[in-house]
């Protein structure tokens, strides 16, 4: 007897889809605001095409303080009553929807394609697009501010740095930013339309570049949730092995961040050297796996290379050299009062907005949310050996860049712990079949926060469905919100300060 | 010294300084790489890229007029214009000089400025006109800082020329340490400001949004950013000469000597630009007017002090 509207598992546990229940739009909103409204956090929400008309809209809502996910579901034709105006954090998940599977939530605020792709189902779409029509990245109406001493200005999608292609809009008064409008897209390589019928050989590689510096965080999240579907043990020396290589991954970035930041502000020591330390993070990692982005590492039912003793001795002590070179380059941005008249006070988000909208990762933390995937919902070694959350209360680029500080004494301690320790045994398991009509969510802690995967497998264990959130994907309005009334010469510092993925957020 | 000897001397040092100035973004940018702990691009590399740049074609977008095409040889031509009007050392006369030329020296500048300004919204980019309303806010309000500390340096040695402040400057060297100080920190914070250096402008930032002087110039190529990239080198010889010849006012007698100590102490200038990029960030933009308004302030107590001396 089920009499719950919604089923509760752990993150990484697998249930049989006809367990999950299936309710009228009407319940399933309410369901849905009622748990949002109590510290739930949506995580995920997307539709999957049931039979001829109708889709099944899933929604995945992550209890932090509970420590379990709260799944629940319901079925819509054509269009249904928009989520957003009384949860934002559905704002983008929305849009997705309508783009995908041409169902108009109506009274959403915004609607508008996020990624400029032709619709999924074949004979709808959301905004009455013929089926010849080309469809352009980015080629929309924006949102404008009239008046005689506004001006508008566009940048990207070619940026004058190497980075990938986004494209942004500022209705500017002067210096001071009145509104900040975000358009990607232009990355779309449609990875999970790719999935369906997958596990095969290519699976991990999609996964492994679905956001190219997070490859880690999306090939651990993966692997959890096809092992948890077809049941598979994997080892506690692989598990702490993933865990390892998750925060040399999370140290390389964020090393890399605080230097980017110090870059964007003209502080050079910090700049240069940071440049360099991540790099020798970098190295750590190749030391490990041979590649120094962590691909062909995290493979389904454990990993690829093991830590000798010889090894660990190896990189124990670089880690030492790294840490203590971070530590010092990193010390000289809180003691210069240039850096700190820069990073204070600008872009700030406020802890109210940060969880209304749903900010995920440091960028929340920074907010002075306490909410790390590691801690609240941990998953493979994580359960074994906690991370303490790292938080500062300011919202503004000091305080996401103090909290990537602490992060990274909090890796460090980390990896120094689980080398010591490391349990003896195999790393690898085989991984057999995934489980039939089956539905597992796995959650991981990338450097840039939560990765939310889920997978749904057809009566041949197949997957049916498969959907990866990215930390972006839910921080990129947050990042348009921090620059409102924000001078714009510090949209780039802002922008660094988030560090968002567009491949991540585009798939 | 017969006069054709001085105009020999004012001609040799007018070359070298066409031919030295692109040393000086060279130097800056080494200090700034021993500072990062980094091997540096060659002390050379502007040379390298001024002949690579002037072998190459250019592109102009369909926007753009003639405004646009003129302003890269009317700024370098005014900056040369500037230079001829400064001493090579504090000994010798300028190539050109007249009474007043203060005026005229700090207003060569400007016309270089409004060339530039002009062509950046002649290409009618976004990025381009912000990046020009920013320089001519710092430019309006860096410009009575440099008028009033030249003057401070005309009252203090009775003299209305560049040439003849060069020349009371070194035989009276440090008539009044209090207004050369004031003055030499106003002169700084200028040469900042106006050559676009951390902590006013980032010369390496490739970020639109941010830049000042490099966002201005980012639809030239080939010959023309050649012409910008010397000008601006030019520009910051000039600068430097004129904290040069107030704050090292070298005479030993010996021609060769005297220079030698000018040239040094331009390089000195270029270190300590070097320095201070190394060591500081780069304000917000809404701090850069107080930091002008400041080194107003300062060089009008120069002035004051010059006044009152008696």
């Amino acid at each position: 007897m089920n009499i719950s509207p919604y089923i509760s598992v752990f993150n990484g546990e697998t249930v049989k889809l006809e367990n999950v229940p299936v309710l009228d739009f009407e319940e399933f909103r309410e369901t849905l605001l009622s748990l949002n409204g109590k510290n739930g956090r949506l995580s995920s929400l997307f539709g999957m095409p049931v039979e001829y008309n109708m889709t099944r809209i899933f929604a995945i809502i992550a209890k932090d303080r509970l420590g379990n996910l709260c799944i629940l579901s319901t079925e819509v034709g054509d269009s249904y009553k928009s989520l957003t105006p009384d949860c934002p954090q559905a704002h983008w998940f929305e849009r997705e929807i309508a783009e995908q599977w041409g169902i108009v939530p109506e009274g959403h605020p915004w609607l508008k394609p996020i990624r400029f792709h032709k619709p999924y189902s074949e004979d709808r779409d959301a905004w009455k697009r013929k089926e010849d029509e080309e469809i352009l990245p980015c080629v929309t109406d924006y949102y404008k501010v009239d008046g005689e001493e506004i001006h508008e200005v566009a940048v990207g999608p070619v940026h004058a740095g190497i980075i990938e292609p986004g494209h942004f809009r500022f209705q500017c008064h002067g210096e001071t930013v009145f509104n900040l409008e975000i358009s990607l897209g232009y990355q779309h390589r449609g990875i999970e339309r790719k999935l369906v019928g997958a596990p095969d050989g290519k699976t991990i590689h999609y996964m492994e570049t679905a956001a190219g510096d997070t490859s880690i965080g999306h090939a651990t999240a993966y692997c959890e949730a096809l092992e948890s579907l077809a049941k598979c043990n994997v080892p506690l020396r692989a598990q702490a092995i993933r865990g390892i290589l998750l925060e040399l991954e999370r140290l390389a970035n964020h090393a890399g961040d605080l230097g980017a930041l110090a870059g964007d502000v003209a502080y050079l020591p910090t700049s240069s050297f940071c440049g360099r330390i991540r790099g020798d993070y970098l190295n750590i990692t190749a030391l490990i796996c041979g590649n120094r982005f962590g691909r062909n590492v995290i493979r389904p039912g454990g990993v690829m290379f093991d830590i000798d003793n010889e090894m660990k001795a190896e990189i124990l002590k670089r880690l030492d050299a790294a840490f203590k070179d971070t530590e010092n380059a990193v010390d000289l941005l809180w003691d210069n009062p240039s850096v700190q008249g820069r990073f204070e006070e600008c872009g700030k988000l406020s802890r109210e907005l940060c969880t209304k909208i749903g900010t995920v990762g440091p960028a929340a933390r920074a907010c002075g949310v306490e909410q790390d995937v590691r801690f609240d919902l941990p998953s493979g070694i994580f359960r074994f050996a906690q991370i303490s959350v790292s938080t500062y209360h300011t919202g503004d680029v000091f305080s996401r860049a103090f909290v990537r500080m602490m992060e990274i004494r909090n890796s460090v301690k980390f990896i120094r712990e689980q080398l010591a320790n490391l349990p003896e045994g195999k790393i690898m398991e085989p991984c057999g079949k995934a489980s039939a009509d089956s539905l597992t969510v796995t959650l991981a802690e990338g450097w840039r926060g939560e990765i939310c995967h889920t997978a749904i497998t057809d009566s041949k264990g197949h997957f049916e469905h498969y959907k990866i959130v990215d930390p972006s994907f839910h921080n990129w309005f947050a990042l348009a919100n921090v620059l409102k009334n924000e001078q714009i010469y510090n949209f780039p510092l802002c922008n660094k300060s988030f560090n968002l993925s567009y491949c991540g957020h585009d798939l | 010294m017969s006069d054709f000897d001085k105009f020999l001397m004012a001609q040799v040092g007018f070359i070298a300084a066409l031919i030295l100035s692109p040393l000086i973004p060279g130097i800056i940018n080494r200090t700034k790489a021993v500072f990062a702990g980094r091997q540096g691009p060659p002390l050379l590399q502007l040379y390298y890229d001024l002949f690579k740049l002037l072998r190459k074609g250019a592109v102009y977008s369909n926007t753009t007029t003639w405004v646009f095409r003129a302003a890269p040889i009317v700024s370098l031509s005014a900056v040369i214009g500037v230079l001829m009007l400064i001493p090579c050392t504090g000994a010798t006369p300028a190539l050109i000089s007249f009474q007043g030329d203060i005026i005229f020296f700090a207003y060569l500048f400007g016309i270089s400025r409004f060339f530039t300004v002009t062509a950046a919204l002649d290409t009618g980019s976004a990025f381009e006109g912000m990046g020009a309303s920013r320089e001519v806010l710092y430019a309006a309000l860096a410009e009575p800082a440099f008028l009033i500390a030249l003057s401070s340096l005309a009252c203090l040695n009775n003299q209305i020329s560049i040439t003849g402040i060069f020349i009371a400057s070194t035989a009276n060297p440090f008539a009044n340490i209090a207004v050369i100080l004031l003055v030499a920190v106003t002169l700084t914070i200028v040469l900042l400001t106006e050559n676009c250096r951390v902590p006013a402008d980032d010369p390496n930032t490739h970020l639109e949004l941010t830049m000042i002087h490099e966002v201005m110039v980012l639809d030239y190529g080939g010959s023309d950013l050649a012409y910008i990239l010397y000008g601006s080198a030019l520009k910051l010889w000039a600068f430097a000469s004129i904290l040069v010849a107030i704050v090292l006012p070298a005479r030993t007698g010996s021609l060769f000597l005297d220079s030698a100590v000018f040239v040094g102490g331009i390089f000195i200038v270029a270190v300590i630009v070097g320095v201070i990029e190394s060591t500081m960030a780069r304000f917000r933009l809404d701090k850069i007017p107080k930091m002008l308004i400041a080194a107003a302030a300062l060089s009008a107590t120069a002035l004051l002090l010059t006044i009152t001396r008696g």
